[in-house]
């Protein structure tokens, strides 16, 4: 038995240097708080990957499946006799796959955010900050019971909304910081209804009991219905719901798109390679419960995936901000990871989505990070996030160029990089299972091509425009990030998942279905030749298209006016018809009550006040008068 | 033990005193004649329960001790009046009590 009680250091360690930094961070010197921030992370890589090694290649297997392993656990709050909430690790395939994705990618962007963030105000509360995020994310992965994620899935939210508003004195930020986290506070609500209910019915928080195939927790499921379902499938349906908050699916996604407000690194740590995908994590995390107790909620996800995926990829056709078009493809790939858990089964080949969804989260968490910082240090080069102010970059940022080329062709599914075969694996999956949302992600994979693409060429080819300055490639600090998740996006690909990260624990054989990947390819080509000839020198074809599809265009420009719809919602319904009639309540009858008992208090002392007048023989005649009074009273009473 | 004087005679003489008393307590100015005020009521109780002792139970002293130890009472009391009607006239130079009136709203 290897002990793996170290690993309880892993969140620890990011959680110790944000006391350190958010202490006293303001009286160390910036580059040394960065420092200490990129080496306490680099510390936590190393664990992370000793973890990983150890836990797949010499650990043991029972029956040819991983173990889930809890490598130290204390009891937080003793709720009854059995009830408890724990705190504690657990490892198994999924949280350790997810150990490796958190420290790599927060270590890149910790080195990144040296060269980045440099000159900024606020150094060291950035990588504090950085380090709050990481050791909140952390702990969800390897979290022991679902209250305990729930603790940290707060918590990543509460460092979201503040990397998110880091620049506190723009506005728009504040904005942006705000909705966030109203949204997916709000999205939370269903997950802690969804816990309860789960709880409640199965008298545990424990993962392990919980998603034990052939434990209580699922046999207990179907017993009660309400409303034609089983309590367990409403209970997954709302913590699902907590998902897409996070997660950022339709109807839950508008705040990941304003979450670019954000510095560019936490756009690539937060909303593109971690934390959004907490949401796809929860539900493989509780997919034994799905798939035995609750497959109406599992194809509930399917199709909120498939949707959201194809929804998002409209919108990120037409936009013209790079960050926000990036935004959008990343909504797009989680809403395909959804999918893809979606239409899975539960061991053997029948969890290819499983495994195909972790895979895609693997693959997307390197190439979108890239993406990302790649952005970071066009948007650095050119003093604009828009690509309409771009063009012609690939004389002056070569190394940026190279690598946003490999991150391109890894998400439209291009061989022999990454993307390709997780994209493979989950539309064939989707094939055996499901022949319309297989269609639909087929198309969606064609329209992802084109906008990458389309955001390629405007970037780097295109007509060269007037710059203020020279732009120029980013320093060493910042381009090494790039090169090594170039490297990771590129051959992730032949890590062999279907032997590391299953539904069951078991190995499996998968190969290559090429039927289904030969076409995939093809419709990626087709949307990279599109792009190419739309975008790759300056037309008027693109202006021409606009103005035939019309109202198509203005629509997915608008991104189909959801936020308008929310807002409509909101402020002329919620705040007009339900929030204002409360207010006035609150001002007018409740205070009202309260400051006219004060009120009329003040008005009778200062009428009564006089009685008080410090002569003494008025006290005397009232108290005489008085007694005379009463002994009137009782003569004549007797 | 008959004196010939009947208790309604002793009554009267007692509540003629009080009522003295209370009326100059209400209404004189001076806080000695205050006092005094204060002494008459006080007087007059002690008649009542002379003559109550003396009528309703001739051969005890009950009454008698009760208007002795009110005669000492009265007597500290005059005593730390005075003391106190000095301390307010250094104050205020003045013992006419509708003038020490400072112990209003």
């Amino acid at each position: 038995m290897i002990d793996f009680s170290y690993t309880i250091w892993i969140p620890l360690i990011p959680f110790l240097i944000f006391i350190l930094l958010g202490l006293a961070g303001h009286k160390l010197k910036p580059r040394l708080s960065g420092l200490i921030g990129t080496s306490g992370l680099a510390l936590v890589t190393v664990l992370s990957y000793i973890t990983a090694w150890l836990y797949f290649f010499p650990g043991e297997k029972v029956g040819g499946a991983y173990q889930k392993i809890i490598s130290s656990n204390i009891t937080w709050l003793q709720l009854t006799d059995k009830l408890h909430i724990d705190l504690g690790v657990l490892l198994d395939p999924i949280s350790v796959m997810m150990l490796i994705v958190i420290s790599t990618v927060s270590f890149m962007v910790h080195i990144y955010s040296l060269g980045y963030m440099k000159e900024e105000k606020g150094f060291e509360r950035f990588f504090a900050f950085l380090s709050l995020f990481t050791f909140s994310m952390l702990g969800l992965v390897v979290a022991t019971n679902i209250f305990q994620m729930y603790i940290f899935w707060e918590l990543v939210g509460v460092s979201s909304y503040i990397l998110i508003g880091f620049y506190y004195e723009k506005p728009s930020a504040v904005r942006a910081s705000k909705k966030a986290f109203i949204v997916t506070r709000f999205a939370d609500l269903g997950f802690l209804i969804g816990i309860l209910i789960l709880s409640f019915n199965t008298k545990t928080f424990d993962f392990i009991t919980l998603t034990d195939p052939t434990g209580p927790a699922i046999a207990q499921g179907s017993g009660i219905t309400f409303m034609g379902l089983s309590v367990m499938t409403w209970s997954m349906i709302f913590v699902y719901m907590g998902g897409v908050g996070k997660s950022a699916m339709f109807p839950f996604h508008i705040w990941l798109p304003d979450a670019m407000e954000g510095p560019t690194p936490v756009s690539a740590l937060i909303h593109a390679a971690t934390m959004v995908v907490a949401g796809v994590y929860l539900v493989a995390r509780m997919f034994p419960i799905y798939v035995f107790s609750a497959p109406v909620a599992l194809e509930v996800v399917a199709y909120v995936g498939a949707f959201s995926s194809l929804f998002a990829a409209v919108i990120a056709c037409t936009q013209t901000d790079i960050k926000r078009v990036l935004a959008y493809s990343t909504m797009s790939q989680i809403g395909y990871m959804m999918f893809a858990l979606g239409v899975s089964g539960y061991g053997g080949h029948d969890g290819l989505g499983y495994m195909a969804s972790m895979f895609h989260l693997f693959t997307h968490a390197m190439f979108k990070a890239l993406l990302f910082l790649a952005a970071g240090a066009i948007i650095h080069a050119a003093h604009s996030n828009f690509m309409t102010d771009m063009g012609g970059l690939r004389k002056y940022l070569p190394i940026t160029h190279i690598t946003f080329l490999v991150a391109c062709l890894t998400i439209a599914g291009i061989p022999p990089f990454s993307g390709f075969f997780s994209k493979d694996e989950i539309l064939a999956a989707a094939f055996h299972h499901n022949k319309f949302l297989f269609a639909v992600e087929y198309a969606v994979a064609g329209i992802t091509a084109f906008y990458m693409f389309r955001l390629y060429f405007n970037i780097f080819w295109g007509e060269e425009t007037q710059y203020h300055h020279t732009p120029h490639e980013a320093p060493a600090v910042m381009t090494i990030p790039l090169i090594v998740l170039a490297i990771g996006a590129a051959v992730s690909g032949f890590i062999p998942f279907n032997q590391l990260v299953t539904s069951d624990g078991k190995v499996f054989e998968s190969e290559i279905e090429w039927a289904v990947a030969i076409p995939s390819v093809l419709i990626a080509l087709l949307g990279i030749t599109i792009a190419f000839v739309l975008y790759s020198k300056k037309t008027s074809i693109p202006d021409r298209l606009a103005a035939t599809f019309k109202y198509a265009y203005k629509w997915s420009y608008n991104k189909f006016y959801i936020d308008e719809i929310y807002l409509f919602v909101t402020k002329k319904i919620i705040f007009r018809y339900i929030s204002e009639p409360v207010a006035w309540f609150d001002r007018h009858i409740v205070d009202g009550t309260m400051n006219s008992i004060a009120f009329i208090t003040q008005v009778v002392s200062f009428k009564i006040r006089g009685f008080q007048s410090g002569q003494l023989q008025k006290y005397a005649f009232v108290f005489i008068s008085g007694i005379v009074l009463l002994a009137i009273l009782f003569i004549y009473l007797r | 033990m008959n004196t010939g004087i009947p208790l309604s005679y002793f009554l009267v003489l007692a509540a003629i005193m009080f009522f003295v008393g209370v009326y100059g307590f209400l209404t004189r100015r001076n806080l000695i004649t205050i006092l005094m005020s204060v002494e008459l009521i006080l007087n007059s109780v002690n008649i009542n329960f002379l003559a109550f002792n003396r009528f309703l139970f001739p051969h005890k002293l009950e009454g008698l001790f009760f208007s002795l130890f009110v005669i000492a009472v009265a007597a500290s009391e005059a005593a730390v009046a005075i003391a106190i009607i000095i301390n307010i006239y250094r104050r205020f130079t003045t013992i006419n009590v509708e003038d020490v009136d400072v112990m209003k709203y």
